[in-house]
């Protein structure tokens, strides 16, 4: 039998220690997934305790319950419409005012709430000194002290708010904000006609709808809309007539009275609860500050920190990612020797195992950037970063927080497109993801290294770096076309905390951490396994048999060729003759894996698309090889390999004078340098795209978009320079 | 006077919150309120956002933003 199960929802503002006092509740037992539609985070975990099943949600944290964020949308509709069998606000006790705002708000929902008064221990440090038991008379909601890093008052916590859901009493309604006459009057005359036209119709506490409407609230105005019919109209044309009476009386909007006067009220409470000790004590946060926003050393400091995070992912990163490596080869020997050959076997070696082991390679890079990031987050240094980067971040019309997404995004654009989730403005997420997959990822650049190596010599590292240059021109270009364009005037406000820097947790941290690359992994086990079966089903089908067989009779034909060979030379030529027939023999299986590739559906549409590529000065098989770099850009200069039938390794000289044997010039290669740099994101960040932006009509935005802009490029490159008589 | 004008380290009072809409909500959400004794802890390196210490709290915010908000009784 299952125990009876109580909701709990906890409910604070960002950075009240809410997420570790989850952490403590919950531990390992935790789920994480997005909020229904929009993709916000939510985490919920249950566990087992006074003889119920407790579900813990950890709603967004919110300063607020007006909802202008989705966050605050989020936390409010789950406060409304699931109604959660108790509520517990963490109240973050160094911050008491200004968390006692939302604690008033979540008073006036009329839910079921316990106040947890956490990181008293800090605000002890500080000098502060709260009377919790005149804090829980004065708002007449139980209030437990908890340190949450220290676990400590968790379990009162649970006891209090199982205690509390089980109580038959409802909220109370006494120690509730009072506005001032006016307001209440106009709150009453709504109340009023609230009660007597819907009456039982009413979906919350009519006093609370009453207050809303007075806010010109637009999602209760809906709400009421669906539920009221025909005499809507008439409610919000007496809501309107209150609403502009009272702007009238105080020269404002009546919004914002009502938040001056909660403020108000919160004042009265802290006059009786709070006394600070008059001794000034060290506040470290401040003192480390005065180092790490420097106005000299800050900017260095934080290029020193994320120059550290990008060598601990990719140079640290690379050792582990080695012996992935080794791992899957390990894989593909073994099913070598186990299947005989045949598609099937084709399919699991060159499709499967190399599909997803190109993307699984970067999972150590995954787990030390998330890391790296989580320990950003819970020290309290990404909202410096922030705080450091906004001006630069403000010209492409965005927050100072997209600066770190972005700059992953050269390293790889997955966990890049992953890391817009510390931004907090859905318009700032989409633009940051829409952005992004300019910088050029570490993928891209052994196709830059063939291209510009072949063609540019000494001044390869030139055109590299104006490669990257131009990635990053554009992307700002971008964002300020899509900020005017797209988002217009939804820039969000920059009034941002800088929260006390705190001694991150490891458990937070592991979790942390872990969570985001599970979602890297299940991605790699469902979108991109289909996706690389997808691709190397085009480049390999339809089989060309007759090619197979020529092939087998070939090699039929040079082995009895170098074995009579063999047999007629002496013995000290005879290992001469075995490279020979080695080289012949890879030869042969270029040209067949070449003839094939041209053959199949990737080449069909790779030489029906010729027309297209032609303007830019890419041939058929470069073509082909852009196509397939949609797996992932790495792949660009292997199918090149293998078109122009190159048996060396792809890096060495053989394929650049096989493609200047084709016709390329130093103006074709730099146009298609562009488009590399700029078309179609790879397979993995679009399914990361369509994730994080939770539509798939970003998804195909971005497809269209940066396809579009690389080929336009691309073609006033190649065009522009023939017209200057450089091709 | 306006709040953008103030140097680092001093001290002043909130007269007017001004601007409009979801921002200028947000900014007294966060507490700065009329009558709110704010102190201006520094610029950013590049002059722009500022930080300010009002309640005990740490904010941030952009000088245009600030620029909205008057202050009185500047130390």
């Amino acid at each position: 039998m299952t125990d009876p199960t109580l909701t709990i929802a906890l409910a604070g503002n960002p950075n009240s220690g809410k997420t570790t006092i989850f952490n403590a509740i919950t531990g390992t037992r935790q789920k994480v997934g997005n909020w229904p539609g929009v993709t916000v985070e939510k985490k919920e975990g249950v566990v087992h305790r006074h003889g119920y099943d407790l579900k813990v949600v950890d709603l967004p944290g919110t300063y607020s319950l007006t909802p202008f964020s989705i966050e605050e949308i989020v936390a409010r509709n789950f406060i409304l419409d699931e109604s959660p069998d108790v509520v517990i606000d963490i109240i973050d006790a160094s911050n008491l005012e200004r968390s006692l705002y939302l604690a008033t708000q979540l008073r006036e929902l009329d839910c079921k709430v316990v106040f947890a008064l956490n990181m008293m221990d800090m605000a002890d440090s500080r000098g502060i000194k709260i009377d919790a038991r005149k804090l829980s008379e004065l708002l007449d909601v139980p209030v437990v002290l908890t340190v949450g890093n220290k676990e400590k008052g968790i379990d009162d916590l649970l006891a209090k708010a199982v205690e509390l859901a089980l109580s038959g009493t409802p909220p109370p309604q006494k120690r509730k904000v009072r506005y001032n006459q006016e307001v209440e009057k106009a709150i009453d005359s709504l109340q009023h006609y609230l009660t007597t036209h819907l009456g039982a119709a009413l979906p919350y506490h009519p006093r609370w709808i009453a207050i809303k409407l007075i806010e010109d609230d637009a999602i209760i105005k809906e709400r009421l809309a669906a539920i009221a019919g025909e005499g809507i109209g008439v409610l919000l044309a007496t809501a309107k007539k209150q609403r502009a009476f009272l702007v009238d009386r105080f020269n404002d909007d009546p919004e914002i009275i009502t938040t001056d006067e909660r403020y108000g009220f919160i004042t009265g409470i802290i006059k009786e609860v709070l006394t600070t000790s008059p001794r000034q004590r060290v506040d470290f946060s401040r003192n480390i500050d005065l180092v790490l926003t420097n106005r000299f050393l800050g900017m260095p400091i934080f290029f020193f920190f994320i120059w550290a995070m990008f060598q601990l992912t990719f140079t640290v990163g690379a050792y582990p990612q080695d012996w992935i490596e080794h791992l899957f080869e390990l894989l593909a020997v073994g099913v070598d020797h186990l299947l005989p050959a045949g598609w099937v076997k084709d399919l699991i070696i060159d499709g499967i195992i190399s599909g997803v082991g190109t993307v699984g390679v970067f999972l150590p890079n995954i787990l030390i950037l998330f890391f790296c990031i989580a320990l950003f987050e819970d020290t309290g240094y990404m909202a410096r970063a922030a705080f450091l980067m906004d001006k630069i971040m403000h010209l492409v019309g965005l927050h100072g927080k997209s600066f770190i997404p972005m700059l992953m995004g050269f390293g790889c654009n997955v966990p890049a497109i992953m890391a817009t989730r510390t931004l907090e403005s859905k318009t700032d997420r989409i633009l940051t993801i829409l952005i992004t997959p300019f910088m050029s990822c570490s993928a891209k650049l052994p196709v830059y290294i063939v291209l510009a190596g072949g063609f540019f010599g000494v001044r390869a590292g030139t055109v590299i770096f104006c490669i990257y240059l131009t990635g990053i021109v554009l992307s700002i270009l971008t964002g300020r076309l899509f900020r005017t364009v797209l988002f217009r005037g939804a820039d969000a406000p920059f009034v941002m905390e800088l929260p006390p820097y705190r001694v991150p947790m490891l458990k937070s941290l592991m979790i942390h951490m872990w969570d985001r690359s599970k979602m890297f992994l299940k991605r790699m086990g469902g979108v991109i396994l289909v996706g690389s079966v997808i691709i190397w089903g085009l480049a390999n089908f339809p089989r060309a048999t007759e090619l197979h067989d020529a092939q087998v009779q070939e090699t039929a034909r040079l082995e009895a060729q170098f074995q009579s060979e063999l047999k007629a030379a002496p013995a000290h030529s005879q290992p001469e003759i075995e490279a020979r027939r080695e080289q012949a023999l890879a030869e042969l299986s270029q040209r067949v894996k070449s003839q094939q590739a041209a053959q199949s559906l990737l080449g069909r549409i790779g030489q029906a698309l010729a027309p297209v590529f032609k303007p830019i000065g890419v041939d058929w098989r470069g073509g082909i090889a852009l196509l397939s770099g949609f797996v992932a850009k790495e792949i660009v200069v292997s199918t090149l390999g293998v078109l122009y039938a190159v048996t060396d390794d792809p890096q060495a000289n053989a394929l650049e004078s096989a493609l200047r044997a084709a016709g390329m010039t130093p103006l074709s290669a730099l146009s298609m340098m562009v488009f590399v740099l700029l078309y179609l994101p790879c397979l993995a960040t679009v399914a990361a795209i369509r994730r994080e932006t939770g539509s798939s009509g970003w998804m195909f935005f971005s497809i269209t978009y940066t396809t579009s802009v690389a080929w336009l490029m691309a073609f006033l490159v190649y065009q522009g320079g023939r017209l200057l008589g450089l091709g | 006077m306006q709040l953008s004008q103030l140097r680092e380290g001093s001290w002043a009072v909130i007269e007017r919150v001004g601007g409009s809409g979801a921002l200028r909500r947000r900014i007294l959400e966060m507490g700065l309120l009329k009558g709110t004794r704010i102190y201006v802890e520094k610029y950013a390196p590049l002059k722009d956002p500022m930080e300010l210490i009002v309640k005990g709290a740490h904010i941030s915010l952009r000088v245009e933003e600030a620029a909205q908000i008057s202050v009185l009784d500047v130390q």
